[in-house]
């Protein structure tokens, strides 16, 4: 009885497919093509920043009607500061246009999302871009969050030592950096300088991946420049705050041959750099592979054309989400540990003679 | 004949899930004969773990 069920399954899945290659034959080869390289566009687009918050769409009858907000631009050139909505990018048919101030025009290229800027003569403009981005948006909602909740935290232990609300959630992540990741790693002289650092980061980090997680929100550390600054920021407190000995064993090993010194310097001084690297890469690389693959099994929807791929890539999608949930924490949790040890290796005692 | 790109990225991420499984496999064998130490075992494999996943990650975006 159970193989003849199987056996009739696997005949009903079989012809199932059969039916969705023929459905897509059906359709031509430019449809389909049409469909995958549209997806794609969508998908390259979800990846990049963008200069207004659009939450969705939807459409009646032929039109597309957004519901989202313009972002305030901020363009620094030579000719001074323009500051603009970026409204001003679409016109009432939502199609894309050029902004005009005295003799500067601005646009927004299609392909990268990045503003370009031009003069009348036709001469390029060079700018600096500190506009308000989406991403910049969903920094700021995060430093106001953490700041809301931790604020609140710590004026209610003054009252009561016993956590409440929130507290009772965040206490003990907030114990665990401090007894499982600062004090073993730095060592309980010095950890307490860098706890500060420590939880604000890995706090922000996570707060971070979980936004991106959401409808609304772009992932902000899909963005190189976000990690690189984190990165950038543990490698200057490392420098910073490091003893004589760090120096000691960077420049001058101390326990090896001469010749074998002059070797070391030089690799151990780019080690003090590889390391933020790799932290900044890692970061932005799982995020950013994390959203790539949830996208691509998303597009199964679009490539298949039939019930089969909407309901396979519902499931691989929320399976997908689920681990996207433990990669966020994790990734925050290495980029704490990781930065935990570097400051430790920053603050190690003499230990041999 | 020229080998793509694609089939070199592919091959690292085998690589690099090979490693990684021998690191969990490790690990999960150490804290089974020493539970004691689950902490420091558990610290040391994740940063082993993330210093692999960089080279794999390092292949992808060489693509």
């Amino acid at each position: 009885m159970k193989t003849k069920i199987k056996i009739t399954s696997l005949f009903f899945l079989l012809a199932l497919f059969t039916h969705t290659v023929f459905a897509v034959n059906d359709g031509g080869y430019t449809k389909e093509r049409d469909v995958r390289s549209e997806y794609k566009e969508f998908k390259d687009h979800h990846l990049k920043d963008n200069h207004s918050f659009k939450i969705f769409y939807y459409k009646t009858g032929n039109k597309k009607k957004y519901i989202s907000f313009p972002l305030p631009v901020i363009i620094y050139s030579e000719h001074g500061l323009d500051v603009f909505m970026s409204s001003k990018f679409y016109n009432e048919k939502n199609k894309r246009v050029s902004h005009i101030i005295d003799d500067r025009i601005y646009k927004i290229d299609k392909k990268s999302e990045k503003i370009k800027a031009t003069l009348a003569s036709g001469k390029e403009l060079k700018v600096i871009d500190f506009s308000i981005t989406k991403n910049v948006v969903l920094i700021l909602l995060c430093i106001f969050l953490m700041l809301f909740v931790f604020i609140k935290m710590a004026r209610s232990y003054s009252k009561n030592p016993i956590p409440s609300g929130a507290g009772r959630f965040l206490e003990p992540i907030v114990l665990y950096i401090r007894d499982d990741i600062a004090r073993p790693n730095i060592g309980e002289k010095h950890y307490k300088r860098y706890m500060g650092f420590l939880l604000t980061v890995f706090f922000f980090i996570w707060f971070v991946n979980l936004f991106g997680l959401t409808p609304v929100g772009s992932n902000v550390t899909n963005n190189i420049a976000v990690t690189a600054s984190l990165a950038l920021l543990t490698y200057i407190i490392t420098t910073f705050t490091a003893n004589k000995n760090y120096w000691g064993h960077i420049f001058w090993m101390p326990g090896v041959p001469t010749p074998m010194k002059l070797i070391l310097a030089p690799i151990e001084l780019l080690g003090t750099i590889i390391k933020p690297f790799s932290l900044m890469i890692r970061l932005y690389a799982n995020m950013t592979a994390g959203h790539v693959v949830l996208m691509s099994i998303l597009g199964l929807i679009f490539i298949f054309q039939s019930w089969l791929g909407g309901t396979l890539s519902f499931g691989l999608a929320f399976a997908l989400c689920l681990l996207e949930l433990l990669v966020c924490a994790l990734q925050a949790y290495i980029f704490t540990m990781l930065s935990a040890l570097y400051f430790g290796a920053a603050v190690e005692e003499h230990h041999h003679d | 004949m020229e080998i793509p790109a694609i089939v070199g990225g592919g091959l690292v991420v085998i690589g690099a899930g090979i490693g990684i499984g021998r690191i969990g496999g490790s690990a999960l064998e150490a804290m089974a004969r020493q539970p004691e130490l689950t902490g420091k075992i558990q610290t040391v494999m994740l940063i082993a773990a993330a210093l692999i996943e960089g080279i794999g990650f390092a292949a992808l975006f060489a693509l």
